[in-house]
């Protein structure tokens, strides 16, 4: 089949590979019908995740149709269409018993890497280095789903991809951001960034009731899509001071939450950029540059809990960052 | 708690490295000698050792040694006893032995994969067995490698699984020098139990370990 693979900093090729295998009785083989690019994607691209070898295939985004079925998976069968979450789950550990899929404690092979660095594991993902697993992603034609009976979501023929493909990683990744909100009547939700983990935030907190969602980003284009989601006012940082613009457009009290949805390797040309920056240089593995995430924490509310929804992706070691999530 | 001062292995260590540090660094300024850099890291690596507490860096006392690691498991104490019960399954979670045979009447024979290819074997006997709760074994007189080790079940907090709790006392081949020559070279035997444990608990709470080896990907 084809994939692609990872061989180093900005180096990735189109190349043949064999076709995937099932090696455990409860995978499966996908193949793919629709993949997508991450925004983390980047940071493997342009090196910054530690532990990626030469020859990985990437991918965590896809969905496509089932074409072998391990003997002891019983739910899904050849010829199922399914979109298949980035995060792999077991569903019987502490964690998946209580739908904490992404913290799952034994679909990571390589669980002891990550304990190195961080003390726990979450779960393993596709296609994400081998601290995360190890496991070949789905930007391919066809690929392997460990504990397939899990996470793959069956889909309904009158969806086409383009409507449910989101539900890999974005939509949900932008969803629990808002969820973790607590959204009530009549809050006013400050989004910071509005890529695509932005725009499903923005969404997602409208559809939970949020009054107002204020969208934050220097990209107009973004910020023009973000308006035509609904009730929501722009912020181009680069134009207007957030903090002063914030508390006018809330009556003076802040926005009731925040959501950072700009992660790891935040842009700018602030003191606090050039201090991560610094930082990052000097270390090994590389620590985050969670600016925004630090931002925010001044601009929310007082006297809210949960106070700020962290999403995107602060998968390495982000120093002077509030809280780091993994949705 | 364990301090320093029980263990001269500690104190050796951290005198040797400094030792190294002060040699490295005279090799390096009056000598300029690069090799200096290599000494002088070298002893800052044993000092750094001889500092460390946790219980990953034990080391083998008059006794052997001793590693004790648990872990938490979504199952019943009865399914986690029966698979411990049936010895011969070991190798499942532990890739170090090549095999565990029953040589009868409580007791069995295992053969371990030792360091540099050498395989080691001996026989072990049975010394406690309560079902559900404990088992407990030793080796027998005259094997290799003496060792004595014993799984614990407990339950947990409500819904909170099953306490699994793996204690190994051993002298292995090489006597207190192998201990001490795979405490340098980092291949600790609590690392190797809880990596054992955790594809215990991988295969009790999902029925399969999980694996990317034969899995495609492109040229390295």
């Amino acid at each position: 089949m084809k994939a692609l693979v990872w061989h180093g900093k900005n180096d990735v090729r189109v190349e043949r590979v064999p076709d995937p295998k099932i090696l455990n009785p409860r995978d499966a083989i996908v193949k793919v019908t629709s993949t997508a690019i991450c925004g983390s994607d980047l940071h493997l691209l342009d090196g910054f995740i530690p532990t990626m070898k030469s020859g990985d295939i990437l991918g965590h985004e896809f969905m496509g149709e089932v074409v072998e079925v391990g003997k002891g998976n019983h739910k899904l069968k050849v010829g199922d269409r399914v979109v298949v979450p980035f995060t792999i789950a077991c569903g019987s550990c502490f964690f998946c018993e209580r739908q904490m899929w992404s913290l799952c404690d034994n679909s990571n092979p390589n669980a002891r890497m990550v304990e190195e660095l961080y003390g726990f594991s979450g779960s393993a993902l596709f296609g994400y280095s081998h601290m995360m697993g190890g496991y070949a992603g789905g930007q391919a034609q066809y690929v392997r789903v460990p504990y397939a009976d899990v996470g793959p979501m069956k889909v309904p023929d009158h969806l086409a991809d383009e409507q449910v493909l989101f539900l890999t990683d974005i939509f949900p990744t932008g969803y629990m951001a808002a969820e973790n909100c607590s959204i009530q009547q009549g809050d006013i939700i400050a989004v910071w960034g509005c890529g695509p983990v932005g725009q499903m935030a923005i969404a997602s907190a409208l559809m939970l009731g949020a009054e107002k969602v204020v969208a934050i980003d220097s990209v107009p284009a973004r910020l023009r899509m973000a308006a035509r989601l609904g009730s929501v006012e722009t912020i181009n940082f680069e134009n207007e001071d957030v903090f002063d613009r914030l508390k006018q457009l809330t009556a003076g009290r802040g926005p009731d939450a925040c959501i950072e949805a700009v992660g790891l390797e935040a842009h700018g040309a602030t003191l606090d950029a050039y201090y991560d920056r610094s930082k990052r240089r000097r270390s090994s593995p590389p620590i985050g540059r969670p600016r925004y995430g630090r931002r925010f924490r001044r601009a929310g509310r007082v006297g809210r809990y949960p106070s700020p929804a962290c999403t995107g992706a602060f998968s390495t070691r982000c120093r002077s960052a509030p809280r780091s999530a993994r949705a | 708690m364990e301090t320093v001062m029980e263990h001269p292995e500690r104190w050796a260590s951290a005198l040797g490295g400094a030792a190294l540090v002060v040699w490295g660094a005279q090799k390096l300024s009056r000598e300029r000698r690069p090799v200096g850099a290599l000494l002088a890291t070298t002893g800052a690596g044993l000092i750094w050792r001889s500092a460390r507490t946790d219980t990953r860096a034990r080391l083998a006392g008059p006794r052997g040694t001793l590693v004790e690691e648990s872990v938490a498991i979504n199952r019943a104490p009865e399914d986690l006893y029966a698979f411990w019960r049936n010895l011969e399954r070991l190798p499942t979670i532990m890739p170090q032995l090549a095999s565990v045979e029953s040589a009868g009447d409580r007791r069995s024979h295992w053969v371990a994969n030792a360091p540099a290819r050498w395989r080691t074997e001996w026989y072990a006997e049975l010394i406690n067995d309560i079902p559900s709760q404990l088992i407990a074994w030793r080796t027998v007189e005259g094997s290799d490698l003496v060792s004595a080790g014993s799984v614990h079940f407990e339950p947990g907090p409500v819904g909170r699984g099953t306490v699994v709790r793996i204690r190994l006392q051993y002298d292995p081949p090489g006597g207190a020098l192998g201990t001490a020559l795979a405490w340098v070279f980092g291949d600790e035997p609590s690392q190797v139990l809880r990596e054992a444990l955790r594809r215990f608990k991988q295969l009790m709470e999902t029925g399969e370990i999980p694996t990317t080896e034969g899995q495609p990907r492109g040229q390295r």
